[in-house]
């Protein structure tokens, strides 16, 4: 063993590996990346890892792997879960050989989510068992028990962390590589009674899943990460007691260490739940304070618990207005909320009135965002036209914030394609648009496509390529031409593809040519059918920049336009002159292309 | 006692690397070290922290409020809006230099720096303020302002670190052609 400072994902991936994980795939997704990214940076030799083109396909994949004997590892953040729950949910059924581990990562807030979704739900709805750690130490030694467990009960397990835990870093203690477990899968031994899912199977298996997850429950009781901690002296005599999980479990502590400790409830497999452990938790207590976020998950269990042992045990939480049913706790929500529990008296907490009002920074697209160029072309060229824009998920769902304006629907990976065919379903003089990154569209899009054509849809879809998945932090997708392992391969080509299923009329653009980016907008919208526009040009964050541009301040005419209309965070207005912060400026050129006083020199373009 | 530290700026600043270098020393002192820190959306320009801290008997990477020992600041306004965070006699070292978002700039709204440094010099008693375009300049670099504010904050004592402490991690960790620099950029305040 050694120490090291790692983040709560590395140390989930350091713990895979440690347990000897043989294939590794997921999709990309905060707050969940880090943990494929650290196992292709830190994988012995015989690891497979793989970004897959969606959760569905990371999934199956491992199922393969797992039947093969593999021990396999499925990475995703929640909203990811939906995507895959399909050969989830049969999979529980079917069972596995090799231990698998699906490491899901909710995020209350939400901070970087569509949905508040609790895994802990998909956990007890798929009834595969669920860890949900509340540190990085904890993390890294859960996904090791979990592997076990999951060998030996036969059935893929959960491993959920949420994004404080993700996120956070600690000093702990790891495995040198010597220690590590070595796993040799064995191969696929064909057997049809087991590996074909029919219904007599399920039935068959059905029964048995229940019968083992009420063994779990027991097993769960003696599980020594599920913990109860006695009260300290000031509260020996205090009936009352808190549950808690997670990160919420740690904030707790920290509050207890100041106030004294009340009889505490430590959950670390809500699914399925030790419920022998908590009749002991309970026992003589005549209040309990459940500290979870998300949904009221061991709330409700322990609500059932005391109906069903008929217990004079009053539950408090979410469902009873105690605690915040909607985004994360902190560390001073989970303090207000114990020391109220307890009858102390508050923090007392001196708010100054006097604080001058604080700059507002929502997350804007880059400057020398190729995404602006794009939105702003499409903007420019259907002025005063009726429109649509179906936003998608990504770096480009940005695009909503003004000026840019551009976004009037998002929803999830994938989606804005049909839901723009919908719009135009019932609004057929609406020029519908539907925008989608290039990672977006291998990951969900493609059968959206498929769709609009056969079913005739009239829209224009606009693929965003910036040669890259942006957002979760520039993973490669089948676009890109290269693997998480370092391998180069053979690209994608979108226009093939789209060509393949039948889109008539495709065109490529440099989005930051802006004159042939509006011409070929107008261009293509007027036409029947599903057209396609491919604005290429890469993420800033993948390639060099140009050399900044710069204002002449003697023929700027303070007209304001470029800050009016592309809202690149690089321009500014400093003393009552527009300035370009050359530090982030990357030469990207709109802006000199719309001055109209061409004020604006330097840069490629312009050379 | 941990000791609290938050660091705070905007997207893109540099604060992941100080932070990371705090716990670096920490690490190579055998003090146990928590942190925690913005991943996300919020990175393309947004407001951005990480906590930090070092010390026995820590469960939780995340400061309450009314606890840091130390807030190091990038941004005058991001300053000002982690200062709840601040203990009763707890540092402030913060870059005077104000980042305008690109909202502010879009309404006209007045975002300057001045209200926020008055606000500060009021109620921070210990404040070390940097000026962080001289800073930067003198250097010669404008990646330099986290080890600028780093190298201050050691100073002001909070941390039971000394600068070398920091210089010897800093050169552990970034490639050699940075490390005279940056040595400079953390001593510059000295």
């Amino acid at each position: 063993m050694h120490k090291e400072f790692l983040m709560g994902n590395a140390a989930i991936a350091l713990g895979a590996i440690a347990a000897g994980v043989n294939v590794v795939a997921g999709y990309p997704g905060t707050p969940s990346t880090e943990v494929l990214e650290t196992i292709a940076k830190k994988r012995t030799k015989d690891t497979y890892v793989e970004w897959s083109v969606n959760e569905k396909a990371a999934l199956e994949l491992a199922a393969g792997a797992s039947y093969s004997g593999a021990r396999t590892l499925v990475t995703m953040k929640q909203v990811g879960l939906n995507v895959a729950s399909d050969p989830l949910m049969s999979l529980e059924y079917v069972g596995i050989k090799g231990g698998m581990v699906i490491l899901v990562a909710d995020d209350p807030g939400p901070i970087s989510s569509q949905t508040e979704q609790d895994t802990r739900h998909f956990a007890a709805f798929s009834k595969l068992p669920c860890f949900d750690p509340s540190s990085a130490q904890e993390a890294y030694e859960m996904i090791q028990e979990a592997f076990e467990l999951s060998e030996k009960y036969l059935t893929p397990v959960f491993l959920r962390p949420t994004t404080r835990v993700c996120h956070g870093y600690a000093s702990l203690a790891v495995k040198d590589p010597e220690e590590y477990t070595v796993h040799t899968p064995d191969g696929f031994i064909k057997d049809s009674s087991r590996w074909v899912i029919f219904p007599r199977l399920s039935f068959a298996n059905h029964k048995k899943i229940e019968a083992r997850n009420k063994e779990l429950s027991d097993v769960f009781s003696s599980y020594d990460k599920n913990r109860i901690y006695p009260a300290t002296e000031t509260f020996s005599a205090v009936k009352r007691g808190i549950a808690s999980c997670g990160i919420s479990f740690t904030y707790a502590m920290e509050t207890m260490e100041e106030t004294g400790m009340v009889r505490h409830f430590k959950v670390a497999t809500p699914h399925p739940f030790p419920e022998k452990l908590a009749l002991q938790f309970l026992e003589g207590l005549d209040e309990v304070l459940c500290l979870e976020e998300l949904d009221p998950v061991i709330e409700r269990e322990l609500t059932y618990i005391c109906g069903k042992y008929h217990l004079p045990v009053k539950v408090r939480g979410k469902l009873t207005g105690d605690t915040s049913n909607a985004g994360e706790n902190t560390r001073d929500s989970v303090d207000t909320y114990i020391r109220t529990f307890l009858g102390l008296p508050l923090k007392v907490k001196e708010e100054n009135d006097d604080i001058p009002p604080l700059p507002v920074r929502p997350p804007v697209l880059c400057a020398g965002c190729p995404h602006r160029a794009s939105f702003y072309a499409v903007k420019k060229a259907m002025m005063g036209r009726k429109t649509i824009f179906c936003g998608d998920i990504g770096c480009y769902t940005l695009g909503n914030a003004m000026p840019l304006d551009m976004v009037d629907t998002c929803l999830c990976m994938g989606a804005g394609l049909n839901i723009a065919q919908g719009v135009e379903k019932v609004e057929p003089d609406t020029s519908c648009f539907a925008f989608v990154g290039d990672s977006t569209f291998f990951a969900s899009a493609i059968t959206g496509v498929v769709n609009a054509v056969y079913n005739q849809a009239n829209m224009t879809l606009v693929v965003l390529d910036n040669s890259t998945t942006a957002m979760t932090g520039h993973q490669p997708h089948p676009g890109t031409g290269h693997t998480v392992m370092g391998e180069i391969v053979q690209k994608i080509n979108i226009e093939q593809v789209l060509c393949g299923i039948g889109v008539k009329n495709i065109k490529t653009v440099n989005p930051l040519d802006h004159e042939l980016a509006v011409a070929t907008v107008k261009e293509l919208a007027d036409k029947a059918g599903v057209k396609a526009i491919i604005f290429k040009s890469p993420c800033i964050a993948v390639t060099k920049p140009d050399a900044p541009l710069s204002i002449d301040t003697a023929s700027c005419i303070h007209c304001k336009k470029c800050i009016r209309e592309l809202g690149c965070p690089a321009i500014a207005i400093d003393n009552s002159k527009i300035t370009i912060d050359p530090s982030m400026c990357t030469g990207c050129g709109l802006c000199s292309q719309i001055c109209p006083v061409h004020a604006i020199k330097g840069g490629a373009r312009n050379a | 006692m941990p000791k609290n530290i938050v660091l705070c700026g905007v997207g893109g600043q540099g604060t992941v690397l100080a932070s990371k270098l705090l716990a670096m020393a920490a690490m190579e002192a055998d003090i146990p070290v928590m942190s925690a820190e913005t991943i996300g959306m919020a990175q393309r320009g947004g407001s951005v922290f990480s906590h930090v801290r070092i010390g026995e008997g820590i469960h939780s990477p995340m400061i309450a409020r009314n606890s840091a020992d130390l807030i190091i600041g990038f941004e005058p306004g991001e300053t000002v809006r982690m200062l709840p965070y601040l203990k009763d006699g707890g540092q402030v070292v913060t870059s005077t230099r104000a980042i305008k978002p690109v909202t502010a700039t879009l309404s006209e709204s007045a975002y300057e720096k001045e209200p926020m440094i008055d606000y500060l010099k009021k109620n921070v008693v210990n404040l070390t303020l940097i000026d962080a375009e001289k800073a930067c300049s003198e250097i010669g670099s404008t990646k330099v302002l986290n080890m600028v504010l780093l190298g201050s904050a050691l100073r002001t004592g909070a941390l039971d670190f000394q600068t070398e402490d920091i210089e010897r991690v800093m050169c552990q960790t970034l490639p050699e052609k940075f490390h005279d620099i940056n040595l400079k950029a953390l001593n510059y305040t000295k």
